[in-house]
């Protein structure tokens, strides 16, 4: 309820309080300080030529880029009587239906390490430290015995969690009110429907060139595909972040995608990012986790099983071991409804440094990222700022617009406005349309599409700073496969229409859902 | 703004417990009218300069405020009005969005000056029926103090030597003082430029580690 004046200041000073003592700032300083020497600097207008000087050498444009990143993960500014739960997640039966969902992976994790006499942490003995280091480029070529560990938990528990939330609050004593009593999320969160989706994703309307439709080999490239590729050259030599994200609307040209992305993250592959990076793989031959089977064993069935992924194996193990030990990733808890379960190395109880956090799961969100980045530690540091931006959202039971309990009451909610047949029929069969579309969502669609497709949709999430868009293609796909969803009589057959998507072209499914639909 | 959750005590106050208004007879038609009115008596005889209402929601989507004023002195009967109507709490009643949020009202978004109050009274209205109850939580009223010399957002970026949003209240420093600790810094450019060695700096490290004690300075 503060004025905007306000608001505005705080933000201001909150963002000042995190970029000062930063990299970036010292590095500012230091330019500042050495373009003294230079003549044009002169002494009467001392401020006015070092700001100029910044400006052209493009320190001003980096620090506008950092000040862009810190918007977009900080808090909303709150009320001071607000407790830090509050900020995390402020619908109370939300938390405690987190806080539950974690006591019961966490005693899973606790109940497989005794189980099979694993530690959760341990220091690795010297030799093994050797060895591991020898091995750190090759770890897919291994074959560890890993049919004792089972995966802590699988989607469809978590969907089932999903499925039994409710308010507390919430009169439910009705059969059919108003809207959700077909589906199966039964909060009322505010989630956005066709009318108010065309507004908010104008960019991806029938009258604006997009790339994953434009771009076809069809179409004389001149009419759209060589223009927009000009304006993505410029958008990566200005290095402006702003300006890359609403580039990203209408899609990426594989070949500037990689650079549009890192700016958009402000992912820069500094010397300190390159030494982060080292440091953690130092962690990972030092420790050995429990997780780190659970990880290998993970990988080892989805990425080096899937034909388009598997070359990657090495990389996504690289990269999640290192992630699974990355403390900077805590900061993300701050505005992530989740708290991080911790483990501590036996003999340091209580020494914050060696606190283990159980990893989140990121592996849905790595594999495609290999395809943009041969760099371990560039491919490190988009990973984790995609994952702390985005994807922890589909991991954790929050209210927020993005996270997964919205996302999948916003599919159903469209499917059920726009397609009300279409529901009404699988549910009468017992193929609830939740059932078969959240293993795609919780996954941002990684593993489902093809390669291409899949990074084209996630330029959007990017393009928007939203998973919305998740949710619309999932209610796309059964709209495209509406006629024959309509003649199946069982779950099992519904499925196996919706098994392969591995064909599809997701913006113009996205397009014609959201706007060729009639209202 | 001053914080004033924590410079200045809410006044004690006696909140009644809140009045759902029925519509019909209570026993065989017991349908809510979604409207809620709940009581804020302040301590007898000591009328209060508000600063700032402060609560935490609970599914209330819209709630007004009514202010019973006595003016000093005059033994003028106390009046009722009406100082904010209809502020939302929720963007949409029938949504989540804003049902557990904590909210403040402050004096500057009444209408009416909340001087020499006796009495609060907020109309809370909820008209979705989506929701079972529908409340204020934590309700704290806040006297208006003299206003402290706020500190300026001024003072907290002036720390920051270079991009500075610090409005140039001092005009250019003295000529005297930058030349000489520039001169000072070009003295120092030239001795490093003197004393260079080709050993690289490199990272503190040895043999791929980290470990501080095994750093070695050439």
């Amino acid at each position: 309820m503060m004025d905007d004046g306000t608001e505005l200041s705080l933000t201001i000073a909150q963002i000042v309080q995190r970029l000062k003592g930063s990299h970036l700032h010292s590095q500012i300083e230091r330019q500042a300080k050495e373009c003294l020497h230079q003549p044009e600097i002169k002494l009467e207008s001392l401020k006015e030529d070092v700001r100029s000087f910044l400006k052209t050498s493009g320190w001003e444009r980096k620090l506008q880029n950092a000040v862009y990143r810190e918007l977009h993960v900080q808090l909303p500014p709150s009320h001071p009587s607000a407790p830090p739960e509050h900020l995390k997640e402020p619908l109370a039966y939300m938390r405690k239906a987190q806080a539950s969902w974690e006591k019961r992976v966490l005693k899973s994790l606790n109940s497989m390490s005794t189980e099979l006499e694993v530690p959760l942490a341990r220091m690795r003995p010297a030799v093994e430290q050797k060895e591991l280091t020898n091995k750190w480029n090759e770890m897919g070529t291994d074959e560890p015995d890993l049919s004792r560990f089972r995966p802590v938990y699988a989607p469809k528990d978590f969907l089932e969690v999903l499925i039994g939330l409710r308010n507390p609050n919430h009169d439910s004593s009705e059969d059919v009110s108003i809207k959700s009593h077909w589906g199966l999320i039964q909060v009322p969160l505010n989630v956005r429907d066709i009318p108010q989706l065309r507004r908010a994703y104008s960019e991806l309307n029938l009258t604006s060139g997009q790339l994953g439709i434009d771009d076809h080999a069809h179409i004389h490239p001149d009419l759209f595909e060589n223009e927009y590729v000009q304006i993505g050259k410029k958008v990566v030599v200005e290095q402006d972040s702003a300006a890359a994200q609403q580039y990203s609307r209408q899609g990426c040209p594989t070949g500037l995608r990689a650079d549009l992305w890192a700016l958009i993250l402000n992912s820069t592959n500094q010397p300190q990012d390159v030494m982060h990076y080292e440091q953690l793989m130092a962690g990972v031959i030092q420790h050995d986790l429990l997780v780190d089977n659970l990880i290998y064993k993970d990988v080892k069935l989805t990425a080096s099983n899937d034909d388009y992924y598997f070359v990657f194996e090495d990389f996504l193990y690289q990269v999640l071991l290192c992630f699974s030990r990355d403390t900077a990733v805590l900061e993300h808890f701050k505005y992530n409804s989740a708290t991080p379960p911790r483990s501590y190395i036996q003999g340091k109880g209580g020494d914050e440094e060696c606190a283990v956090v159980y990893p989140p799961n990121g592996e849905p969100a790595l594999a495609p990222l290999c395809f943009l980045y041969n760099e371990p530690s560039k491919l490190y540091s988009v990973f984790r700022e995609m994952y702390i931006r985005y994807f922890f959202r589909l991991h954790s039971i929050s209210s927020s617009p993005s996270g997964i309990v919205s996302l999948c009451l916003q599919f159903e909610r469209l499917l059920q406005t726009h397609l009300p047949q279409l529901f009404y029929h699988l549910r009468q069969i017992g193929a609830q349309p939740l059932r078969i579309a959240f293993k795609w969502m919780v996954r941002g669609f990684s593993g489902y599409l093809s390669t291409d497709q899949l990074l084209l949709l996630w330029d959007r999430i990017l393009g928007y700073d939203s998973l919305e868009v998740v949710a619309v293609l999932a209610a796309a796909v059964f709209a495209f496969r509406a006629e024959n969803l309509m003649e199946v009589t069982s779950l099992a057959s519904a499925e196996a229409v919706l098994a392969d998507l591995s064909t599809l072209k997701v913006i113009p499914l996205i397009q014609i859902f959201l706007f060729a639909t009639a209202i | 703004m001053s914080d004033s959750a924590d410079d200045i005590k809410p006044v004690s106050c006696t909140i009644k417990p809140p009045v759902y208004l029925q519509i019909g007879d209570t026993k065989t038609d017991p349908s809510h009218s979604g409207v809620c009115v709940v009581d804020v008596t302040l301590p007898f005889g000591k009328p209060v300069n508000i600063e700032e209402i402060t609560f935490k929601n609970y599914y209330t989507a819209y709630v007004t405020v009514r202010l019973l004023r006595r003016s000093p002195g005059q033994e003028v009967p106390a009046k009722w009005s009406t100082t904010l109507r209809d502020l939302p709490l929720m963007d949409n009643p029938h949504t989540e969005g804003g049902s557990q949020d904590y909210f403040s009202i402050h004096r500057t978004q009444m209408q009416v000056e909340p001087d020499h109050v006796v009495s609060v009274r907020l109309i809370l209205r909820q008209p979705s029926f989506a929701w079972l109850t529908f409340s204020l939580e934590d309700i704290r009223i806040f006297p208006h103090m003299e206003p402290d010399p706020e500190k300026e957002v001024s003072d907290w970026l002036s720390d920051l030597t270079l991009v500075d949003q610090h409005p140039d209240l001092e005009g250019l420093p003295d000529p005297q003082t930058v030349s000489s600790s520039i001169q000072q810094m070009w003295a120092l450019t030239e001795v490093m430029q003197t004393n260079q060695t080709t050993a690289s700096i490199g990272r503190f490290d040895v043999d791929g580690c980290y470990d501080i004690n095994l750093l070695s300075l050439t």
